[in-house]
């Protein structure tokens, strides 16, 4: 009937191949094709990190060494800026137009829709005027933050500092992201973890323009932060501030252990900084100050620096003897003016003659201590020097020397103390002998010592024989008691009873006349000391001086090191008298001599 | 009495059917599309589900008075209508309101109509009534030139002010005078119009000529199978051409790419012409003329957007060419649109839960880009249900063309299926990335009630003649 009927296939035809490219096209597109789920949940979601409060920090009393305080980062989001007053808002800022503008650039540049940061860390004042009049500047918000606060400014070295996560931070532990705050040294670093808290995260859908428009699942993926737990430490926060003032002149350090737990009571670093001047906008010029200065404030000497112990080295010498039999207390050597032997010589000073163990301690003869030393290698027992000298070695490892001591301290060194290979190398198998090592006898040397291992000696003398892993933690909130590894004695391979004769003779060194630090003498608590001289090929020699206090029951063991302070009895004596002091009765017998301290001007150079 | 209900047992209740559940999967994505807490109910009036509902309710109005007219009403004012929508568009150009730079809308009160969408029931009632006129020869140059008239006379108009989308529906129409037994050359060459047009604003016109001689030279080889005369045809041009390249390149003369081309040709087709007569191949004139037509054609339209059209207006048509308008690059609503389809996987995100759409991250999402809403939403189950029903429908408006005793309703059945079909294939394959961005409604599913009246009227007219089909005798 019409001609052109059977065009209507053509038609439907196209109809239908329509319909199926598009079919063929949505099958691809909806089912094959997997890249855009995620693309279209990146697009809606906007995650939301909730910051916890970082934990406080506490001294071993109660008195808070670090806590919060809040500031506050201003935000910019350039999508959502409209018009305002730029008068009033450099007002309030105290920044000059010219400055907004550059920033809002800069912001726009990162991205239009997210926020990014404008001004950080305003203070709660500027906050608080800013607050009122938010509502006149759309595209700014307020992100709460939370800065480190200290409030004696005291025990940087302990504490530690936070800082911006690196890029390796990020890369080791997932759990970070940029921006973060991570604790970068001491308390801060060592007990990151329990400090942190766990941060909480919001999930919001977002539209096109970022402005938030519910909550993702109905907020079932949602978690709340958890705070940070708070940490007891066992510094003593007015025994830290009292070191730190004796310290004001002075090189060194001063570590104060409580011999019966390893607790540390004061570690003191000189020079050192105010924790506080790395704390908000002034962070990175001080931080620039601190790492040129050529004091090295940054360098924590209580655990880092190695030292050669000196003379306080002769109580370790002078136990090992006895615990190998190679002396008794009753064994008396001659000393005159020095030790004499094969064409060497090693000085002494005037002091009776000849001593028995405990009056060799109490003078610091010398003499005495090398033949002690020449004893213990020429031990029979040994078929050679070198293997006595491993026996010897051994015996002085127990003691903490030449290994990590394990302290939650995360930088302290292992110091050192050579084995017979290293002799073997320098001199060749069998080609050295007592002589060859005899400036061990002295604690001079190749020996190298950190000042808490020397104040670990002195808890480990005060306890006679044994010590506690010190550690610088007691309590953290929410947890039984701190690692196990802080509540087990260490015994040292010498036994307590030969420990007896070494504190006899370290009370003598401090308040028998003729003993070589009287400076640490302190009113009705009996000190007992040793002081060291450690040569060094930087100026004049280290003063150094471990005490524990009372003799009966310690509950102090110091060490102190003043570098270049000469004798022991100068500079270290005294202030570890005056740490004791402060710490057991809270009072100071002797004006005078902290006066002395302060001053910091030797008697013979004033 | 007897006749009424004569007309309402012969309806095509089918086309109804599908027809309303359209409608309702429109409502139900729109309300989803633009779903906001604070305004939960479906039926809050300040929003857009709300009025849609409106809307709505209307068109169903609107298709229940259309089957109290009497069918006769449509043939006998098919010009009148014409005119009087002609008319219309004329009027919106000068007394329109300009909305996003567009004279297209009528502000009466606080509704807004869009006469362009109901210029095309009249286009194709006009169409219908033409073309069923006694005696038409319908290949005369005459009739070719009323039909191509009637078609584009209204589109040119829609063009200017300007509202390309719709606009280009009109090319709809070319359906409707082939099943009749239009020319396929014009067929043809309206194609290559369509396809030229968009090209030259798109693509580089270097590209375009290079692509047109490679074609009739493709033509020509198949037409003579003659590879030999092909390639002699094909250096004819390409010597001239690859000369004054090098001479360009080796700056003896300054001369810009496409004049190469244009030159080239130039030289060439004495050559052909000569060789034609002489041979006695009309065949080649009729290659010669697309050549060289579609060159003029190309050079005008680009000429014309450059050097007539104002700036806003270029960036209309760009914007809607999808040139421009991302903040984000090119293709940025396109791949936002293909992100949200995609997204929705073999089953969607349910009802209500399809962040793309909701959120702005596609455009339009309530109107051109309705179809969003359903990828992300009901997934590749729903589209495939959505894209079954628009097949279905229009299969079925074929059936129902056919079975028309009168040539003036079958045609008018043609046009309704050439303007679903335009709407639903553009709208459909620029949501998934397959067509440029021309903004045109998906039929009765976007939002807006101008084009789901003017679609309603269209289709029930339909509905209204195929109910009383039998009272024609044949």
């Amino acid at each position: 009937m019409n001609p052109y009927a059977s065009r209507k296939y053509v038609i439907g035809g196209i109809i239908i191949l329509a319909g199926i490219i598009f079919l063929v096209r949505l099958f691809l597109i909806q089912v094959v094709e997997s890249s855009y789920k995620s693309t279209a949940e990146s697009n809606a979601r906007r995650i939301e990190i909730q910051y916890p409060a970082r934990g406080l920090i506490y001294d071993r009393k109660g008195e808070i060494l670090v806590y919060n305080e809040a500031a506050y980062d201003l935000m910019v989001t350039p999508g959502q800026l409209q018009a305002f007053d730029t008068v009033d808002f450099c007002r309030i800022l105290e920044i000059p137009r010219s400055e907004v503008i550059r920033k809002i650039e800069a912001a726009r540049d990162y991205s239009t829709f997210k926020p990014s940061i404008f001004l950080r860390q305003i203070s709660s004042i500027t906050y608080a005027v800013l607050q009122e009049k938010l509502y006149k500047f759309p595209g700014f918000f307020v992100q709460p933050r939370t800065l480190r606060k200290y409030p004696g400014d005291i025990a940087a070295h302990a504490l530690g500092f936070v800082g911006e996560v690196s890029e390796e931070d990020i890369e080791e532990n997932p759990y970070y992201q940029m921006g973060d705050y991570i604790g970068v040294t001491g308390i801060e670093l060592a007990y990151e973890e329990e400090l942190r808290g766990n941060k909480g995260r919001k999930i919001y859908l977002v539209d096109v323009h970022n402005r938030i428009k519910g909550s993702y699942q109905g907020g079932r993926s949602d978690r709340k932060a958890e705070v940070g737990r708070n940490v007891v430490s066992t510094i003593d926060a007015g025994l830290q501030e009292y070191g730190e003032k004796l310290m004001t002149k002075f090189s060194g350090s001063i570590v104060a252990i409580e011999p019966a737990t390893g607790e540390v009571l004061s570690l003191v670093t000189s020079p050192a900084y105010e924790p506080s001047l790395l704390v908000g906008r002034v962070r990175s010029e001080n931080f620039r100050q601190l790492s040129a200065d050529t004091l090295k404030p940054w360098f924590n000497r209580a655990l880092m620096a190695f030292y050669a112990p000196g003379s306080t080295f002769k109580t370790v010498n002078g136990v090992i003897a006895l615990q190998e039999g190679v002396i008794t207390t009753a064994s008396e050597y001659y000393c005159d003016l020095g030790f004499h032997m094969g064409g060497y010589s090693v000085a002494c000073h005037m002091h009776p003659s000849p001593l028995d163990f405990r009056g060799a301690v109490q003078h610091s003869c010398n003499a005495y201590f090398n033949y002690v030393y020449r004893a213990i290698l020429i031990d029979p027992k040994f078929e050679s020097t070198a293997e006595a000298y491993m026996n010897w070695r051994e015996h002085v490892l127990s003691f903490g020397f030449g290994h990590y001591l394990q302290s939650d301290f995360e930088n302290e060194l292992t110091g050192f103390v050579p084995d017979d290979q290293y002799y073997n190398n320098i001199y060749g198998e069998g080609h050295w002998n007592f002589l060859t090592v005899r400036s061990l006898s002295i604690g001079q040397g190749e020996l190298g010592i950190t000042p808490l291992q020397m104040a670990n000696l002195a808890a480990t003398l005060a306890n006679r024989g044994f010590y506690y892993t010190p550690h610088v933690v007691k309590e953290i909130e929410g947890q039984d008691q701190i690692d196990a590894r802080f509540l087990e004695r260490h015994y040292t391979s010498v036994d307590s009873i030969h420990f007896a004769a070494v504190a006899d003779g370290m009370e003598g060194a401090v308040n028998r006349s003729g003993g070589t630090s009287w400076r640490a003498r302190i009113a009705d608590i009996t000190v007992c000391g040793k002081t060291g001289t450690a040569e060094n090929p930087h100026g004049e020699d280290h003063s150094i001086f471990i005490a524990f206090a009372p003799k009966d029951k310690p509950r102090i063991a110091i060490s102190v090191y003043v570098e270049n302070g000469g004798f022991g009895n100068i500079w270290a004596a005294p202030i570890a008298g005056l740490m004791a002091e402060k710490y057991l009765t809270d009072t100071i017998s002797r004006p005078y001599m902290e006066e002395y301290v302060l001053r910091g001007v030797r008697l013979d150079q004033q | 009495m007897r006749r009424s209900i004569n007309i309402l047992n012969n309806t095509d209740w089918l086309t109804v059917g599908i027809y309303l559940v359209l409608v309702i999967l429109g409502w139900i994505n729109i309300y989803a599309a633009v779903f906001d807490e604070q305004h939960e109910s479906i039926l809050d009036l300040s929003q857009r589900y709300g009025k849609q509902l409106i809307w709505i309710i209307a068109a169903i109005v609107l298709a229940i008075a259309i089957f109290l007219i009497d069918t006769k009403f449509y043939s006998f004012f098919a010009y009148i209508i014409y005119a009087l929508s002609i008319l219309l568009l004329i009027g919106v150009l000068l007394l329109g309101e300009e909305i996003h730079g567009a004279r297209s809308w009528f502000q009466i009160g606080s509704l807004n109509l869009q006469p362009s969408e109901f210029t095309k029931i009249a286009t194709s009632l006009a169409l219908a009534k033409y073309l069923s006129s006694y005696n038409l020869k319908i290949k005369s140059f005459q009739a070719t030139a009323w039909i191509l008239a009637i078609i584009f006379s209204p589109a040119l108009l829609i063009a200017i002010q300007p509202d390309m989308g719709s606009s280009l529906v009109f090319i709809a129409f070319i359906i409707v005078a082939y099943r009749e037994g239009f020319s396929d050359v014009i067929l043809i060459l309206g194609v290559i119009m369509a396809v030229l047009f968009f090209l030259a604003l798109l693509l580089d016109k270097l590209i375009i000529f290079v692509v047109i001689i490679g074609l009739a030279l493709l033509v020509y080889w198949m037409l003579s199978r003659s590879p030999k005369k092909t390639f002699i045809a094909a250096v004819l041009i390409v010597v001239p051409a690859g000369l004054l390249y090098l001479l360009s390149r080796l700056e003896l003369i300054v001369i810009n790419s496409y004049y190469i081309i244009l030159l080239a040709v130039a030289v060439a087709l004495p050559f052909y012409l000569i060789f034609a007569y002489r041979k006695r191949i009309w065949n080649i004139y009729l290659i010669l003329l697309l050549v060289v037509g579609s060159a003029a054609f190309t050079f005008s339209v680009d000429y014309v957007f450059r050097n007539v059209l104002k700036e806003h207006q270029q960036h209309r048509v760009n914007i809607l060419l999808g040139l421009e308008s991302d903040p984000l690059g090119l293709g940025y609503n396109v791949n936002q649109s293909k992100i949200a389809i995609g997204s929705g996987g073999f089953a969607g995100k349910g009802f209500l839960q399809g962040t793309q759409t909701k959120f702005d991250f596609v455009p339009e999402q309530s109107t051109d880009f309705i179809f969003c809403t359903v990828g992300e939403e009901w997934g590749f189950l729903g589209t495939s249900i959505v894209i079954g029903l628009f097949l279905f429908l229009l299969i079925r408006l074929i059936k129902i063309a056919e079975r028309q005793r009168s040539d003036f309703s079958r045609i008018y059945g043609y046009g309704v299926v050439s303007i679903l079909f335009f709407h639903f294939a553009v709208n459909i394959g620029m949501t998934i990335g397959l067509l440029p961005v021309i903004g045109i409604p998906l039929p009765f599913f976007s939002y807006g009630g101008s084009s789901l009246w003017a679609f309603t009227i269209l289709l029930f007219i339909l509905v209204r003649l195929d109910a009383t089909r039998m009272e024609l005798l044949k």
